[in-house]
């Protein structure tokens, strides 16, 4: 493709969203451009916004689907608050995303389906291209779908086929706009319809010809380069948290040494690491699709009583019914990672849609007292790493663990810094292969005076027969037991080794020292928290921001960190979950500040909120 | 399967040090005699035995064989075995449960392990009452049943619970009776011998909530005239009658003449099988015992095993190899 001598400026960073309906390929779009933008080195960070319906009435708001994806030349933390540059599809992309645009945006419209028909379905008397309502924003008509349409014209596609084209001519010409290296999406291509050389060609013309539409006519006078981002030096790619969530369970398998079991029902936001894991055998994985969410959490629990890391993955509703069997799990003391994808609730709520609302059901969700460790990812590519350190304290401690992720992280995405295999931590166990007591008897729950966990004594180990279950048992010998002061020492065991689980210390960033208010945030909030504070101190203001990755345990200085401020304010996609911890735990008057509308914080919002709790206490 | 070798156990071998705590007179001690005294003919070392039991009085069955065991939850014993049986084919896995148990709570549970044909051999202890709660009725109860939580007399009727197994695709399904030791023990090493879910249902007598419900087909002045006796490759008759599949019918019917059908478990068709478990009704006035259907069909665990194994033997590399092109696998950039 030839050079433009198009008038080019810089920009230090951009938010572009693109939006269609759930059949044009938006999310596809988007994820093309993501990779596109990170071969070139600057840093990203993504935000997927989809309907649950598979396919909603086309052409209607509920069936909206959008990408937003946010780069720039120095490290960003969020995907944005407000879209410099809306793609709008349709109508409905349109009306459903301007509110979202501040003044001066570009709006770039496939003007091919701004029929009578479609402005009608979205309640446009009259098309907004044709009345001044949208005189605010820099608006380029391009008709999408005949441009791409008649670029094919020579290579004998099916009408059809050519208009589903059109997403690679927006694509294209988005490409062409910010300046990204094409080669790699030509490359998706080629894979990606590998068995249809047809589409091959068409989409690879379909680019082009949005290329070619952005460096040959007048509509756009302006292209755009945004350098590459100073980042840490290594190996990157770009990766989504349900993606890295995966990867780090594999992780597990292999620095465990132990097989992997998967047991999953399928269920909105967490399907994808069960398809993820399932693509994973030659590690050793076993991934059972079961017929319930408590029949898979039941295999997991099985297969780590077998000597596996049992894992099971799910949202909300499914830790709800999965939850008598992780009791057992608490009782029986044996390893078991619970992940727990956040979804909007409660009920079936909002399955596509984020929230932190599960937090409670995390730590309290059980009957009887029925501790576990708790521990949340703060970013796409944290899920990675939060991943084995589920499995870690699952394994070392022989304990449920749940993972709190969440749709904004599963789905969202950032460019990865690939860590070495050999600096991941070893997570090997040994098994208990002989008798545990002087008289040579074994006793399943006596406990390992360090960790205090019990032996993991798997069946097919000759003199280590012992039945274990739900049923109270008795200290050290595991057998069945009613006594009461047994259980009172029982239940107070069971707490005190979840406790007295080692977890790293409360990390407190306040660059200028002095800050007197305090921002506590857990799991996803921490790109939001993040940028604001960022924000609030390149204005003058003091902030100090501290983010729990353990939410049970909780870190040891925690109390200490607390009581070292003013104030302490605790945003949260619930109505106040960990606040309320804080409050009944320190008993510091956490402020909390809360968002239940199914999308992640903007910093702006934040960094509003924070600004007034600076200054005005 | 778990791999068979010469040991010298003998039933003593099985026993746990765990006082039985079953009302006296329960059937269930009879079955774990004979459990006990079938175990070392297995001739599987204990410790690649292991018993999964769900919540219920059949459900203490795992606290008193002395191989590893779990007294897991309600109903959901089928699911953790099946976890335990895919990730673990060197073991011997078998499943106790009862009527509420496995057909009620657990029902979900139960259809899908048959249905995958899972590694597992299922006991269920069919007493047709809830006994640790107390008396309630339970889903094998006949209609009607007057218990503590139906003074009225039910509204629900039972299940059938082999008709249910036979429905769920079950490669092997058989009944037998708890006082009646050889029979049930012939049953339990026909299920051992059964590459994946061998379902088997145990009459079982609940002395205390539901005493004689089996004694139609166990008194010695009525059991000739109820209980059928399955038998491979022998004529199907009971009391002098015989059982036929008239022309025109699609099930089985007993009556005097006609020409008795040879029994015949392995038919693939589980018509068969289906139309067997139907001589009985709610009143047992016709109960087959033995083994209805002995099919072959890979099991759930074979099938899963193969593909890890596949996916291993085409891999190269160590662990820590694959584990890092799996890090660096798409699209990559590199930053000096």
């Amino acid at each position: 493709m030839p050079a433009t001598e198009k008038r080019v400026e810089q920009l230090d960073r951009v938010v572009i969203r693109f939006a269609g309906d759930s059949g044009d390929g938006m999310q596809l779009t988007g994820d093309r451009f993501t990779s596109e933008t990170a071969q070139l080195g600057n840093d990203i960070s993504t935000l997927p916004n989809f309907p649950a319906e598979i396919r909603a009435p086309a052409g209607t708001l509920p069936g909206v689907s959008s990408f937003q994806v946010h780069f720039a030349d120095y490290d960003i933390l969020t995907p944005g608050d407000a879209p410099n540059v809306l793609v709008a599809m349709n109508p409905a992309a349109l009306k459903a995303n301007l509110a979202d645009l501040p003044a001066g945006a570009d709006i770039i419209v496939n003007t091919d389906e701004f029929t009578r028909r479609n402005l009608a379905k979205v309640g446009y008397a009259v098309s907004p291209l044709e009345d001044d309502s949208l005189a605010e924003f820099a608006v380029h008509p391009v008709a999408l779908t005949s441009l791409t349409v008649g670029a094919l014209a020579d290579l004998g596609i099916a009408k059809k086929d050519a208009e589903r084209a059109k997403n690679m001519f927006s694509l294209g010409l988005l490409s062409w706009m910010y300046s990204r290296p094409f080669e790699s999406t030509l490359r998706f291509l080629e894979r990606k319809f590998a068995k249809r050389p047809d589409l091959v060609a068409a989409n690879k013309a379909a680019f082009q010809a949005g290329w070619n539409y952005g460096e040959t006519t007048e509509a756009f006078s302006v292209r755009y380069e945004i350098k590459p981002a100073k980042m840490r030096s290594g190996t990157y790619r770009n990766i989504t948290g349900n993606q890295a969530l995966s990867l780090g369970l594999v992780a597990a398998a292999v620095r465990s040494k132990l097989p992997l079991f998967l047991g999953a029902y399928p269920i909105t936001p967490a399907s994808d690491i069960l398809h993820e894991l399932s693509k994973h055998k030659r590690f050793g994985v076993t991934t059972m699709q079961a017929e319930d969410e408590i029949a898979a959490v039941g295999a997991a629990l099985g297969a780590s009583y077998g000597g596996a890391l049992g894992v099971t993955t799910t949202s909300g509703p499914g830790v709800a019914l999965k939850s008598e069997t992780i009791s057992l799990a608490i009782a029986l003391e044996l390893p078991l990672v619970i992940v727990d994808v956040q979804r909007a609730g409660p009920s079936t709520g909002m399955p596509t849609k984020t929230e932190q609302a599960d937090l409670n059901m995390a730590l309290f969700g059980r009957h009887g007292e029925a501790p576990l460790a708790v521990i949340a990812p703060k970013s796409p590519s944290d899920c990675f790493h939060a991943a084995i350190e589920a499995a870690r304290i699952a394994l070392t401690y022989r304990t449920p663990v749940i993972l709190l992720s969440d749709n904004y992280v599963a789905n969202g995405s950032e460019p990865w810094l690939l860590p070495s295999v050999d600096e991941l931590p070893d997570l090997q166990v040994e098994f208990a292969t002989a008798p545990n007591t002087s008289d040579g008897r074994f006793l399943p729950y006596l406990r390992d005076p360090e960790t205090m966990a019990r032996p993991w004594a798997v069946p097919g180990t000759p003199g280590l027969e012992h039945r274990i279950g739900g049923l109270e048992k008795a200290d050290k010998t595991g057998d069945i037991s009613y006594d009461p002061a047994n259980h009172e020492f029982m239940v107070r065991t069971r707490q005190a080794r979840i406790d007295a689980i080692p977890v790293p210390d409360l990390d407190v960033e306040d660059p200028a020292e002095g800050a007197r208010v305090l921002v506590l945030g857990w799991g996803s909030t921490y790109g939001p928290i993040g940028a604001a504070c960022r924000a609030l101190r390149q204005r003058g203001l003091n902030i100090a921001q501290a983010h729990l990755r353990h939410l049970s345990p909780l870190p040891a200085n925690l109390g200490e960190v607390l009581a070292g401020y003013d104030k302490v304010v605790v945003p949260e996609m619930n109505l106040g979950q960990l606040a309320s911890v804080i409050r009944a735990r320190y008993l510091i008057d956490a402020v909390p500040f809360n968002q239940v509308s199914g999308l992640p914080f903007t910093a702006a919002t934040l960094e509003s909120m924070l600004e007034d709790v600076v200054k005005n206490g | 399967m778990a791999e068979t070798v010469a040991l010298k156990l003998t039933a003593k071998d099985f026993k746990s040090d765990q006082e039985v705590r079953w009302c006296p007179g329960c059937g269930d001690y009879a079955i774990l005699a004979a459990v006990q005294g079938f175990m070392p003919e297995l001739g599987i070392p204990r410790e690649n035995i292991v018993f999964v039991s769900g919540i219920g009085c059949s459900s203490r069955f795992p606290y008193y064989m002395n191989t590893y065991g779990m007294h897991s939850i309600h109903g959901r014993a089928p699911a953790i075995a099946t976890g335990l049986s895919a990730s673990r084919p060197d073991l011997s896995v078998w499943v106790v449960t009862g009527d509420g148990d496995a057909l009620s709570i657990g029902g979900n549970h139960l259809i899908h392990a048959l249905r995958r044909n899972v590694n597992l051999k299922i006991l269920l202890f069919n007493n047709r009452i809830y006994g640790l709660t107390k008396g309630q009725y339970s889903p094998t109860s006949e209609l009607g049943k007057i218990t503590k939580s139906t003074p009225a007399g039910s509204a629900d009727s039972p299940f059938n619970p082999l008709s249910l197994a036979l429905g769920a695709e079950a490669t092997f399904v058989a009944r037998t009776i708890d006082s009646d030791r050889k029979h049930l023990q012939s049953v339990l090493r026909a299920a051992a011998e059964h590459e994946g879910s061998a379902f088997v249902e145990i009459y079982q007598n609940c002395n205390i909530f539901n005493d004689g419900a089996f004694d139609l087909i166990k008194d010695a002045s009525s059991r000739d005239e109820h209980l059928i006796r399955l038998e491979q490759g022998q004529p199907i008759t009971v009391g002098g009658l015989n059982v036929v599949h008239p022309e025109g019918s699609f099930g089985l019917k007993v009556q005097e003449g006609g020409t008795p059908i040879v029994h015949d478990a392995t038919v693939d068709d589980p018509a068969y099988a289906f139309a067997l478990s139907r001589l009985s009704g709610s009143d047992l006035g016709t109960t087959p015992i033995g083994v209805f259907r002995d099919v072959r069909r890979p099991s759930y665990d074979e099938i899963v095993r193969k593909q890890v194994l596949d996916a291993k033997t085409q891999a190269t590399g160590t662990p820590e190899e694959m584990l890092d092109g799996l890090l660096n696998a798409g699209d990559t950039w590199t930053i000096l």
